[in-house]
């Protein structure tokens, strides 16, 4: 046989013993039946294909059994007919010899195929439809890397293919698999060769054959005689590894693929000779790719000969098929002795790029013997049919100078082991290479990531920015609407002003007085201001002191008209309307007192904040604290006055529940008060003690004002305030048991930070138990005493009552919040005297409301709002604890045995604190 | 004379001209910022965990540029980071201080799902928007965008979120560092080779 065209030659390449002959004795047999099939669901490069059935389904032979992902990856169909029994991790052909998912098929021996019918003129289909159906047949490469073929068959569309190089070389010693196939089925071969001619329209078809396989030439020769195709069989010489794509390429047309391109880049396509026979099978036969040719060779095996085997068949069925002598086999190595690997399970399955087993005895694959040191003979380069220097590219990967590798063309490397073989040192140089290629991979995977993230953290950065902008841009927007309602509210006020004296009635009156209270904050306000610019200018010694002092002086002035107008016009309506008047004007007065006290409050934090930062001036806040709480005082007799002279039948009911509202709110005070007492001693503020005594002074008032209420209610002892006083005072212990839970946190959390505070805040945490035990004392005592006389007719009132309430609580609360937010919003541009007033006001109802309801909800679930929380928050609270007790685990497993003790201590703490929040939850939740 | 004259003139002309060129190029080809700043930055892993003592990546290679802040203070990075770092600057590469904790394996935060709260103080937490989730609903981990970088486990009132290290897959493994062999000659392997050869 005689070359047509001209072999060219690639650099390097070694000669090892090529071991083939033992193999080709025998034709190809078919290897029996396997018992169960393991079918990996990755056989190759690219993502898993996906499981279309499920465990217990019966599939047929050839059924498609797991759908490819992606566009590089490839279906899979059962090579057996029989059940699925698993799809589950199992030892699959990888170098790591790692698990990978696998479905596992147990045969039921019938071998039933599937229905399949091939093509009957596959050239009047399109293109795209043939391709399709290769690709549905889980057609991947099969020499080597196992790279879907469809993608292959697609390059024609963006690439020009000149050349068709059909890979026949076969080149690793040992294997025999595709010279066995072209000797038996060299139509099939020249048949799927049509095919891909057909799909890929190439200028020139080359058949590149390694001259030791004679038959196998003679065999293609006869089989293209009969053939309508035009292609060169090239005998190219025994050389490994003249099967390498890239090395065949050079052989055939002395073209070399540039670093880092493929093939198709300079117009050549390469198939192997395995691929087209399974090719033809699927489009003349209808057969999807579910068995291959696999040489069974090495010293140890009975019959040396090639079977072939179903896709997934044990190596151990294949081995105990061909008779393998176990005690002699050494290693058992899958692939050739260049580039395959050895494998130590038996129960990994044959796949579809498994083209060789080598039962190898001790004297055919020795143990590597121990590397030595680099003698730099040079004979790896002398062998590298890549033309790189191993011996460069080892002392850099040694080293980890990943970079330097890189930049000796590292991932050009073929990993063909020639470098390995020919090396007198036994260093083993692949390994070193696979190595560093792993490690450049990983950097580069890391680095991709590391990019991602900065674009992911600086578009959060950008967002954030952005968000705080289009707040700015809102709140300056609704500053501007704010204004001009103020505005259309003042003209509106104006002209009712002159319209209202003429009338004189008693419509026109409350909004005068609206009016005029406005006017009279807005004066007091601005006169507050001035005050401060004042001080601030005083401070810094800035000019303009005098005329500062002159408007403060103008501003006064006005400040004080407007009050003594207020007060007059709120004199006059009491005098005239003796009948309504009265009750309107205790409503007035209540809000009154409220917002005394509030701004009282106000003033308070104020002075705290003052102590805490240790400046402004603090005397003139205490004169004014002073002031207020005068007024404060004046307010509250003026209603409760006001109050007395009312009707004295509802005065009592309409006085407890003003006093219990009292209580709320100065209970409210107490709890601010001492969070601000906490943060203070937790900041190590000097102005601790002093907030101190406030919250002291503050609990006796509280106290004086429970008290009054408890006076007042022995005093009305009759039975209907009876039942009142209970809900009261189970209100009263669900406000005291939120707030001993409050504290037990705050001591809890201070506990952890090692505050100083936290002996002190126990003591506080007990106090306040004790009290919560006496108020729950007073609840069962006042209970009894009620037990005697039970109000059926309050067990329903309550009930549509309490929904209206929590109705008008939350409409409250929601009309406070968007105040707040107004005022908030414009607290840094001008204040807004008016909306601090209606602020002020609605707290104080809200106050109110919250009470009563708070009261009623005692008396509809006194279980659980005894608790203080609503199941949602003891869901909460109790995930909180059982963190808590983790958290201290923790802490406990980690800390030096000095620390246990108390850690110890903690836990057990936070396991009660956890079991009895779950408990209470349980009970809720039944 | 003359000839001096038209060699001063040339040499001036040519300094003039010269100097208009680097004047030019300086202000239109001016560089803002300080590149350096940015080399820094890519080497840094990006995870934005603040283990360094700075608010982020890009603030720890301003400061690493700007204050001499020593390069070894980034764990998620390790030693491959200080290498690239100390190449880059031309210093020598340390150690990483354990101070700032120590070089673990890669981790990815993962929620316990029927433990969450619904609380969004890890999505607050997170430098990379690698939560999803929203009040008072289940929230998530994406895990290809999550860095490991630790921040939203802290801030979990109900400690539902752990770091689980990567799954070592089929197509994330690696090939191991080849044992290196025993380096020495082959007659020290078999001593009666030179003994024999002696003999």
């Amino acid at each position: 046989m005689k070359n047509t065209v001209k072999v060219h030659s690639f650099h390097g390449g070694i000669h090892p013993p090529e071991n083939k002959k033992q193999s080709t004795g025998a034709p190809i047999s078919l290897a029996p039946l396997p018992s169960r099939v393991v079918l990996p669901l990755q056989q190759h490069i690219g993502l898993p294909a996906e499981p279309v059935v499920n465990v217990g389904d019966r599939v047929l032979k050839g059924q498609l059994v797991a759908e490819a992902v992606g566009r590089i990856s490839a279906n899979i169909h059962a090579s057996v007919s029989g059940t699925i029994i698993a799809i589950a991790p199992h030892p699959v052909p990888h170098m790591s010899g790692m698990e990978a998912g696998c479905l596992i098929i147990e045969s039921d021996g019938r071998d039933e195929w599937i229905e399949h019918q091939g093509l009957e003129d596959y050239t009047r289909l399109p293109k795209q439809e043939l391709i399709e159906y290769i690709r549905q047949a889980g057609i991947a490469g099969m020499g080597g890397a196992g790279f879907p073929t469809d993608v292959k068959l697609h390059l024609g569309d963006d690439h020009i293919v000149n050349t068709l190089i059909i890979n026949a070389a076969e080149c690793e010693p040992y294997i025999t698999a595709d010279d066995m196939l072209m000797r038996e089925r060299a139509n099939e071969v020249l048949g799927g060769i049509e095919i891909i001619a057909h799909l890929l329209k190439p200028l020139h078809i080359m058949v590149g054959i390694e001259d030791n396989k004679p038959q196998a030439i003679r065999a293609l020769h006869a089989a293209l005689d009969n053939s309508p195709l035009n292609l060169d069989i090239v005998i190219t010489p025994t050389k490994y590894p003249s099967g390498g794509e890239k090395q065949l390429i050079k052989l055939l047309t002395g073209v070399e693929v540039p670093s880092g391109r493929i093939p198709a880049d300079v117009g050549i396509v390469c198939q192997n000779i395995g691929t087209t026979t399974a090719i033809y099978r699927a489009v003349v036969h209808g057969e999807p790719l579910i068995s291959r040719i696999v040489t069974v060779t090495g010293q140890a095996a009975g019959h040396k000969q090639n079977y072939e085997v179903r896709i997934g068949t044990p190596f151990a069925d294949l081995l105990d098929h061909s008779e393998v002598r176990r005690e002699q086999m050494h290693r058992l190595v899958v692939g050739g002795p260049m580039m395959g690997i050895t494998v130590s399970n038996e129960q990994i399955p044959v796949i579809k790029t498994t083209n060789c087993l080598i039962a190898g005895s001790i004297e055919e694959m020795p143990p590597q013997p121990p590397a030595q040191a680099c003698i730099r003979c040079g004979m790896c380069e002398q062998v590298c049919p890549a033309e790189l220097l191993p011996q460069q590219l080892y002392w850099f990967a040694k080293g980890k100078e990943f970079d330097k590798a890189r930049h000796h063309n590292l991932f050009d490397c073929i990993e063909c082991g020639a470098c390995s073989y020919v090396c007198p040192s036994n260093i083993p140089l692949v390994q070193y290479y696979r190595f560093a290629k792993a490690e450049i991979r990983k950097e580069d995977e890391e680095q991709r990531k590391a990019d991602h993230a900065r674009i992911r953290f600086e578009a959060r950065l950008e967002r954030l920015e952005r968000e705080k902008i289009e707040k700015e841009e809102r709140r300056k927007q609704r500053a501007i609407e704010a204004a001009a309602a103020q505005a259309a509210k003042k003209d509106a006020a104006l002209s009712r002003a002159t319209t209202a004296p003429a009338s004189g009635t008693m419509a026109s009156g409350a909004p005068d007085l609206k009016q005029l209270k406005s006017n009279a904050a807005i004066a007091r306000t601005k006169l507050r201001k001035a005050e401060k610019a004042l001080a601030n200018a005083q401070e810094k010694g800035l000019e303009g002191i005098e005329t500062l002092q002159a408007t403060l002086q103008q501003l006064q002035l006005k400040s004080e008209q407007a009050e003594k107008a207020y007060t007059d016009a709120q004199n006059t309506p009491v005098q005239k309307h003796t009948q309504t008047a009265p009750e309107t004007d205790l409503k007035q007065l209540k809000n009154n007192a409220a917002i005394a006290r509030t701004k009282l409050k106000k003033a308070e934090k104020q002075l705290a904040a003052a102590h805490e930062s240790g400046d402004g001036d603090i005397d003139a806040l205490k004169a004014q604290i002073a002031e207020l709480q005068a007024k404060n005082i004046a307010a509250e007799k003026a209603y409760k006055e006001a109050e007395s002279g009312n009707n004295p039948a509802t005065a009592a009911d309409i006085d407890t529940a003003e006093l219990e509202a009292d209580i709320a709110a100065m209970q409210g005070k107490v709890d601010k008060a001492e969070s601000a007492w906490k943060a203070a001693v937790e900041s190590g503020s000097p102005a601790a003690d002093k907030m101190a005594a406030g919250v002291d002074k503050l609990k006796d008032k509280l106290k004086a004002l429970q008290d009054e209420l408890t006076n007042l209610r022995s005093s009305a002892s009759v039975t209907p305030p009876a039942t009142v006083d209970t809900s009261a005072l189970e209100s009263e212990i669900a406000v005291m048991q939120g707030k001993v839970d409050k504290a037990e946190n705050a001591w809890k959390a201070a506990v952890e930070s090692g505050s100083p505070a936290a002996d002190k805040m126990a003591a506080g945490v007990n106090k306040l138990k004790d009290k919560l035990k006496a108020l729950q004392d007073e609840l069962t005592q006042a209970k009894v005493s009620t037990a005697a006389k039970p109000a059926p007719m309050t067990k329903a009132e309550p009930a549509t009552s309490l929904k209206e309430m929590k109705q008008q609580v939350s409409i409250m609360r929601t009309k406070l919040k968007k105040a707040e937010k107004q005022l908030a919003e414009l607290a840094e541009g001008e204040a807004n005297p008016a909306l601090e007033a209606d602020i002020a006001e609605l707290k104080a109802r809200h106050d109110v409301a919250q009470a009563i309801f708070n009261a009623a909800e005692a008396e509809k679930a006194a279980d659980a709002a005894r608790q203080g929380i609503d199941l949602k928050q003891l869901k909460i609270d109790a995930a909180m604890a059982r963190a808590a007790v983790t958290k201290a685990e923790r802490a406990l497993s980690k800390a030096e045995a000095d620390h246990k003790q108390t850690l110890e201590e903690e836990l057990l703490a936070a396991r009660t604190e956890a079991e009895k929040l779950n408990s209470t939850l349980e009970r809720f939740s039944e | 004379m003359s000839a001096v004259l038209i060699a001063v003139l040339v040499l001036l002309g040519l300094g003039l001209v010269f100097g208009i060129l680097l004047g030019y190029s300086s202000i239109r080809f001016k560089v803002e910022g300080n590149p350096l700043v940015d080399q820094v930055d890519s080497l840094l892993p990006q995870t934005q965990c603040g283990q360094c003592g700075h608010p982020g990546c890009r603030p720890y290679a301003e400061a690493i540029v700007n204050n001499d802040e020593a390069i070894n203070k980034c764990p998620p990075g390790g030693l491959s980071t200080i290498e690239a770092l100390a190449d880059l600057l031309d210093v020598e590469a340390i150690p990483l201080d354990a101070e700032h904790g120590e070089e673990q394996i890669k981790k990815v935060a993962y929620i316990r799902e029927d433990e969450c709260i619904g609380c969004t103080k890890c999505i607050q937490a997170c430098p990379v928007d690698a939560i999803l989730g929203a009040a008072k609903q289940m929230h998530t981990v994406i895990v290809s965008e999550c860095t490991g970088c630790d921040l939203c486990v802290e801030p979990c009132p109900v400690d539902c979120i752990d770091m689980l290290p990567i799954e070592t897959t089929l197509n994330g493994w690696q090939w191991p560092v080849p044992k290196s062999g025993v380096e020495l000659i082959a007659t020290d392997r078999h001593p009666g080779i030179a003994l024999e050869a002696d003999a």
